[in-house]
């Protein structure tokens, strides 16, 4: 073989390379891209029940029931202008919290969100963005933080 | 007073970085030999006011000084010893001092130890390495003050995050930055060489040890993490994907390809810009990994509380470093073309192949994880990438590359022999046909994904075993012989058995726990009895329990198989009064099979039931057991003799070639 052509020989594989990754990216995001709601986005868009799609806000207070002694929960998720109902089986992480942020991800069937999975946090001072962007679209973010910083659950505004 | 100096200390520290940068720098560029020299006693100062400022700090978690505002956020007087210690780096400040410290340390070493390098050489890759310093000693000094006073002092501290509070996860930041920051070594040496103009064997022979010591302590770094997931969190899972995880995988992924890249050019002097641009690269993931875990910029499920705008700075610090090096890259990489040809079958041929497969998988995990942040931008609406996604895109990627690299070190440089390389590998072939029909049996079918990885993992491990025989001959002379080659092997050979050895392992437990596990919730009265995979979980009762400066309630299992009792399990569900943070103990029992895996949860107050999570995690172990076995194969090629004896002087590089290759 040739100089040249063995050079040809490694950029083909390259690409070949590249070309399958980039149509197995494609047709992976297609499929797998979870989308974020609000609780007000999931009244307002009501996305069909076999996508996968993340639901944030607070975990309204009072709202935590369980069934099936202890191992099904549920509880409602408000972006405090409108709810919405969650159930997920299992464990939920320890920092979760009536009043507190949390993302859960699972399917909307029926009205209800059927979790599979609640996204715990490490910190209790931790709020994901996206819930902190969703409460301030509904314009009750100032309200909200100003209650948890006098609860303490979030440190006020100061050197750090 | 002690804390006033460490402060001080830091400032100084950034002046002498500054000097570090520059005077070296241009010492070089003139050829004058005092200005270069001045770099060695900068980098052994540096390293010396870094390490008191870093003491100091130490110094004031271990008394609980709590006129410090760093440690009565995140320390406690009734903490034990050890997290008092942790504490230090268990925070954002910290952990940031210890970053440079590090890095300080790499570079004092290089000072020390790098006597036999060009001085040229050795005072560029110093200034570049100060370069470094002094962005994030200025990051410290004016975002993330550790040493800032508290008025009035508290009167105690907040605490350390209870999950902090572990064994695993109080070594783990030390680990992980060992590993990003090694990589800032093959970083400066890569500039420097760009600014000389020349990469040759004998560059690749003092890059390469950083490298592999650099990778071996992110491998720890990462395994540690993923253990901690693993046993802390609770969810019987070890890797989930999530933005901070992946923020780790990626100089690791692109490290390793570095690593194999240097082995071309020490031996055969070929693919000497791609290895440089390699190094530029896992430097600027590591930086990249900072960024993410510091900004909080995407929504993690390991977030710590985080702050946008010290994630600017590291960013800009970010763009700065990888967008001037691409740029002198541009401008002088033209000029580093290799000189050794070869065919594409060959072990070049294999290696490339070997960095194509980790770059493009390193792209993929880029791109998934980066793409919530580009969705946004564009409008596009808020999205997460999740597991289903880097499963589909990155095991792909990673089936060739594991077949290849059983048959990659049996094909010979510049020219190989396919054919033979896989006649030779029949044995494998064998093994893989043996160990699908005993999976496929095991399971009854099993998913296609697990078959394949079990198929994998043995035909990496018996191709690994095969090499090795062919190495030393074994079963074609007399084993005399054999054992005589055996003793003269380079230790580097070695390491490489070894390491490819706990890939397999590893690969092996990743398939188990991916495709077998089994996994059961529900709630549980006490003597109630519940099977997972063929073992029988019955649930004794719970009671109270009090720990140092926690105290929760914890359960007992009683784990039986077939009568007889295999392992009692204690899981606890702790409170931390200071944090009034719940956290989670999960209880696991280690068979050579797979692991036992408990967890207890609430108790219902009407019926008086537990809430229980009980796993069997097939496998599980290997993986960290193969990951430690890759971290003792790095080391065993660390402790090559070539490496210490030193590089040879480039006078007389073509010998060394030829006699290496």
């Amino acid at each position: 073989m040739k100089r040249k052509h063995k050079r040809l020989t490694f950029v083909a594989v390259a690409m070949l390379l590249l070309a399958g990754a980039t149509a197995l990216v494609l047709t992976a995001f297609e499929e797998n891209i979870v989308f974020f709601y609000s609780p007000t986005d999931l009244l307002a868009k009501q996305p069909a029940a076999d996508r996968r799609l993340r639901v944030g806000g607070l975990v309204e207070e009072g709202s935590i029931a369980k069934a099936d002694g202890g191992a099904v929960v549920t509880f409602r998720v408000t972006d405090l202008d409108n709810t919405v109902p969650v159930t997920f089986r299992g464990i939920l992480p320890d920092l979760f919290r009536e009043g507190q942020g949390v993302v859960a991800e699972g399917r909307l069937v029926d009205g209800t969100f059927r979790a599979d999975e609640v996204l715990a946090k490490h910190d209790e001072n931790y709020m994901p963005p996206e819930v902190a962007e969703a409460l301030k679209a509904s314009g009750k973010w100032q309200h909200m933080k100003d209650a948890m910083e006098d609860s303490g659950q979030m440190p006020e505004a100061d050197a750090r | 007073m002690i804390v006033e100096s460490g402060h001080f200390a830091l400032v100084l520290a950034l002046f002498v970085a500054v000097v570090q940068a520059t005077v070296p720098l241009i010492g070089a560029q003139r050829g004058d030999a005092a200005w270069m020299a001045v770099a060695r006693p900068a980098a052994l100062a540096q390293v010396f006011l870094v390490a008191v400022a870093f003491a100091c700090l130490t110094y004031a978690y271990v008394t609980s000084d709590f006129s410090v505002l760093n440690v009565a956020r995140n320390s406690h007087s009734a903490k034990p010893l050890i997290y008092k210690i942790s504490g230090v780096w268990g925070n954002h400040e910290g952990s940031m001092v210890l970053w440079v410290l590090i890095l300080a340390v790499f570079g004092s070493a290089v000072a020390a130890f790098g006597g036999n390098l060009p001085p040229g050489l050795r005072a560029r890759a110093l200034a570049v390495q100060a370069m470094i310093a002094a962005g994030f000693l200025m990051f410290i000094l004016f975002t993330s003050n550790p040493f800032e006073r508290l008025v009035p002092p508290a009167v105690d501290g907040q605490g350390l995050n209870p999950l902090l509070q572990d064994p695993g996860l109080a070594f783990h930041p030390p680990f992980l930055y060992l590993g990003y920051v090694g990589f800032s070594m093959a970083f400066s040496f890569a500039i420097a060489a760009l600014i000389e103009g020349r990469v040759d064997a004998a560059w690749a022979r003092w890059v390469r040890p950083w490298t592999l010591a650099a990778w071996a302590f992110l491998t720890i770094g990462i395994g540690l993490g993923s253990w901690w997931a693993y046993y802390e969190l609770g969810w019987g899972g070890w890797w989930f994907w999530d933005p901070v995880e992946n923020a780790s995988f990626m100089p690791w992924l692109a490290g390793t390809a570095l690593l194999h890249s240097s082995i071309v050019v020490e031996k055969r002097d070929t693919m000497r810009a791609w290895t440089v641009l390699l190094a530029i690269v896992t430097f600027t993931l590591s930086l990249l990994g900072t960024f993410l875990v510091r900004s909080g910029v995407l929504t993690s499920v390991h977030a710590f509380a985080t702050d946008p705008e010290r994630g600017l700075f590291i960013l800009i610090l970010m763009i700065i470093v990888s967008g001037g090096s691409l740029a002198l890259f541009a401008w002088r990489g033209p000029s580093l073309r290799g000189a050794g040809l070869f065919q594409p079958v060959s072990r070049e041929g294999s290696l490339l192949l070997n960095n194509l497969l980790m770059t493009v998988a390193t792209a993929v995990v880029l791109l998934g994880t980066l793409y919530p942040l580009f969705a946004d931008a564009v409008g596009a609406g808020k999205v997460s990438v999740g597991a289903p996604f880097f499963n589909i895109v990155f095991i792909p990627l990673m089936v060739p590359m594991i077949a290849a690299m059983a048959v990659g070190p049996l094909l010979s440089w510049k020219r190989g022999d396919l054919g033979g390389a896989m006649t030779r590998l029949w044995a494998a072939g064998v093994a893989v046909l043996a160990a699908a029909a005993v999976t496929w049996w095991v399971h009854e079918g099993g998913p296609l994904l697990g078959l394949v990885g079990i198929a994998l993992a043995t035909w990496l491990a018996v191709g690994t075993l095969v090499e090795l025989a062919e190495r030393l001959r074994l079963f074609r002379e007399p084993l005399a012989d054999s054992l005589r080659r055996a003793a003269r092997q380079p230790r580097a050979a070695w390491g490489m058995s070894v390491a490819h050895m706990g890939l397999a392992i590893a690969v092996a437990g990743m398939t188990g726990a991916g495709a077998w596990k089994v996994e059961s919730i529900q709630a549980m009265q006490p003597g109630e009895t519940v099977t997972v995979s063929g073992y029988d979980f019955t649930f004794e009762g719970a009671g109270p329990i009090i720990g140092p400066n926690y105290m929760g309630v914890g359960g007992t299992f009683t784990v039986r198989r077939g009568g007889d009792v295999v392992a009692v399990l204690r899981p606890e569900k702790r409170t931390y009064p200071v944090r009034n943070m719940p956290t989670t103990e999960a209880a696991i029992h280690t068979l050579f099979t797979g692991d036992l895996y408990a967890v207890i949860g609430d108790r219902d107050e009407d019926t008086g039931a537990y809430v229980t999570r009980l796993y069997f995690n097939p496998l599980v172990a290997w993986m960290w057991g193969g990951g430690l076995i890759m971290v003792a194969g790095g080391a065993l090629s660390l402790s090559d003799r070539r490496f210490r004896v030193g590089a040879p002087a480039r006078r007389r590089r073509p010998a060394a070639a030829a006699a290496s290759a």
